[in-house]
């Protein structure tokens, strides 16, 4: 599926967008840097090998849609979105400051690329239906890809959406799970377990595919192969580690969620990503 | 006003075919044609009416082809308390915040399902809507006015809240008045006391107003079928017209029209005799019907004509 100079070259933006994250948290002493780095696979695979994308033309009616519904880790859209040209990287340096064009959740069309309004919780999945429902409706051939959080399964209206998709048999959409197992105040499985979390999906008509989603042979594997099931929507339940390549004391800590890096510990987790 | 809704709301829809009605699971008696000639393009989302709100804008911001511009216009529907309460923040941030051409349709204002209970009335939608930047509220006070802003509202680009009563208000309209967005109504002139009137309570405005003309008073009446934007107009005209100025609306007193013509008279050092005249502040134990309901929170006919004469005094 990728060979070796692919992988590589995957391997290399990611290894970019992570360094800008990390860059925007100590600029704008942002929280949400461990969520944002957890989801930095996923999206390089979306924006460079998986959607229909045109970034000059960003409301291209053919494209794909990416509704990011984990908005508090905006950083890691906008890094992805700079690197794919749908906007000059100089904008990352505005992200949280005053006057600048990037909020530590995303507004709708605040660049170009970024589909939705969003950051409060369990609203995504509800618009990405919305429009994937009328996209089968027309014969549309796009695809309507959302990012959800795992936290955010905790809240009742993503169910009534998970509901509604499996109802329908939307299987023009695809939700990523980005399960880094840590949400606000806790590891999932202490403040409100989701497992089992496949079995879940699969009830509500789902189909469910569970991968590793720091590993791009796994991840551009299987959203080659969507819709996983014909007349269903696919879910990908991607394990992740929150605050992966960040600061390593932050690392699958509830602190990754809140704790933006010193100037040190930046500098320091910058040098081995340019190593590694 | 919910079969002057659903009739012009199905005329527009036959026409506008980007136009796409979602249900609370609600609208037995009164859907049932609209699905007949429009299978497609209706849906009930069950009871989910935060996922309905979410959808209705996802669907609103993908256009059709060959009608990209106009978008789709997501109409949704439940009793005033599920269409307004239960997904507030989604009509804030996916509707308003993201400024998208969704529809929101409350039945049941005020005390409407009556005998229901407290989690049924309509009681606070204005105020906690009238908060809301990009959102335009619409409360016809009768099936005239119902005709006429249903098609306001799908010929408008942007979010708006049509509030509803039930089924059987009169018209109080002998005919048919020109309707402009953000424009009340005069429909008695008069120089002694201004009564403005909303939604449900057109009908009592009106009522109100031929009690007070039999007792010798020359009353201006307004219907305010538009809260935002609101007619500044025409309320300081008033002020300048006659001595007294009383709001009528079946809403609780914080919050709805009465709130809105305050902050108006207050910004504009009107000096004036105001009162604004709708549901106390509290929760009743009360059970009953609409005029019941109305009786017990000092809403007859008679309890208001004594209020505003007592504050004339």
């Amino acid at each position: 599926m990728l060979n070796s100079k692919e992988l590589e070259s995957l391997k290399k933006l990611a290894k970019v967008a992570r360094e800008d994250i990390i860059r925007m948290s100590l600029h704008a002493k942002s929280a949400h840097m461990g969520g944002s780095l957890s989801c930095v696979e996923i999206l390089v695979a979306l924006y460079f090998k998986i959607m229909n994308i045109f970034p000059k033309e960003p409301e291209n009616q053919e494209r794909d849609r990416l509704i990011f519904s984990k908005a508090h880790d905006a950083k890691a859209l906008y890094a992805t979105l700079a690197e794919r040209g749908f906007f000059g990287r100089k904008i990352l340096e505005g992200y949280e400051l005053d006057g600048g064009r990037l909020p530590g959740h995303t507004t709708r069309h605040c660049v170009p690329g970024v589909e939705v309004s969003a950051g409060a919780l369990g609203h995504g999945l509800s618009m990405a239906a919305g429009m994937a429902y009328v996209g089968k409706q027309d014969n549309r051939k796009f695809r309507v890809f959302t990012i959800l959080s795992d936290g955010e399964c905790d809240e009742g209206s993503t169910w009534e959406a998970i509901l509604f998709a499996g109802h329908h048999g939307l299987d023009n959409l695809v939700a990523i799970v980005d399960y880094n197992k840590l949400q606000g105040f806790g590891f999932t499985k202490d403040v409100l377990d989701l497992e089992p979390f496949a079995a879940k999906w699969l009830s509500f008509g789902w189909e469910v595919k569970e991968i590793n989603g720091h590993n791009f042979k796994e991840i551009v594997g299987i959203l080659s192969k969507l819709p996983l099931k014909i007349g269903k929507p696919s879910v990908i339940i991607a394990h992740t580690i929150k605050g992966l390549g960040g600061v390593p004391i932050y690392m699958n800590k509830v602190s990754s969620q809140y704790r933006p890096p010193s100037e040190k510990e930046a500098k320091e987790a910058i040098k081995k990503l340019k190593k590694g | 006003m919910r079969v002057a809704f659903v009739n012009t709301l199905l005329e527009t829809a036959k026409k506008n075919k980007s136009i796409m009605l979602l249900t609370g699971d609600l609208g037995f008696s009164v859907f049932e044609k609209y699905i007949e000639e429009l299978p497609k393009r209706y849906l009930n989302m069950g009871v989910a009416e935060q996922n309905m709100t979410g959808v209705a804008a996802g669907m609103a911001m993908e256009g059709r082809i060959g009608m990209a511009m106009e978008g789709r216009i997501s109409v949704i529907y439940s009793i005033v308390p599920f269409a307004t309460m239960r997904n507030f923040e989604q009509i804030r941030n996916d509707i308003c915040y993201q400024n998208l051409n969704v529809k929101i349709v409350g039945v049941g204002a005020g005390f409407s399902y009556g005998p229901y209970g407290h989690t049924h009335h309509g009681l606070e939608d204005i105020g906690i809507l009238r908060t809301l930047a990009n959102l335009t509220i619409f409360c016809p006070g009768d099936p005239i006015e119902t005709t006429l802003a249903t098609e306001a509202m799908l010929d408008y680009i942007g979010p708006v809240y049509l509030r509803l009563g039930r089924a059987g208000e009169p018209n109080i309209h002998k005919t048919i008045p020109s309707f402009k967005i953000g424009k009340g109504i005069l429909i008695e002139d008069g120089t002694d006391v201004t009564i403005i009137g909303t939604s449900t309570f057109l009908q009592r405005a009106w009522e109100v107003t031929s009690s007070l003309k039999e007792k010798g008073l020359q009353v201006r009446l307004i219907s305010m079928h538009t809260i935002k934007p609101l007619d500044t107009q025409i309320i300081l005209e008033s002020t300048r017209k006659t001595t007294a100025l009383f709001t009528l609306e079946e809403h609780s007193v914080i919050g709805g029209l009465g709130s809105a013509v305050a902050e108006v008279l207050t910004e504009n050092r009107v000096n004036v005799i105001f009162k604004r005249i709708g549901v106390p502040d509290r929760f009743t134990k009360a059970i009953g019907n609409q005029e019941y309901m109305r009786k017990v929170n000092g809403l007859y006919v008679e309890q208001i004509v004594n209020t505003i004469l007592e504050k004339l005094k």
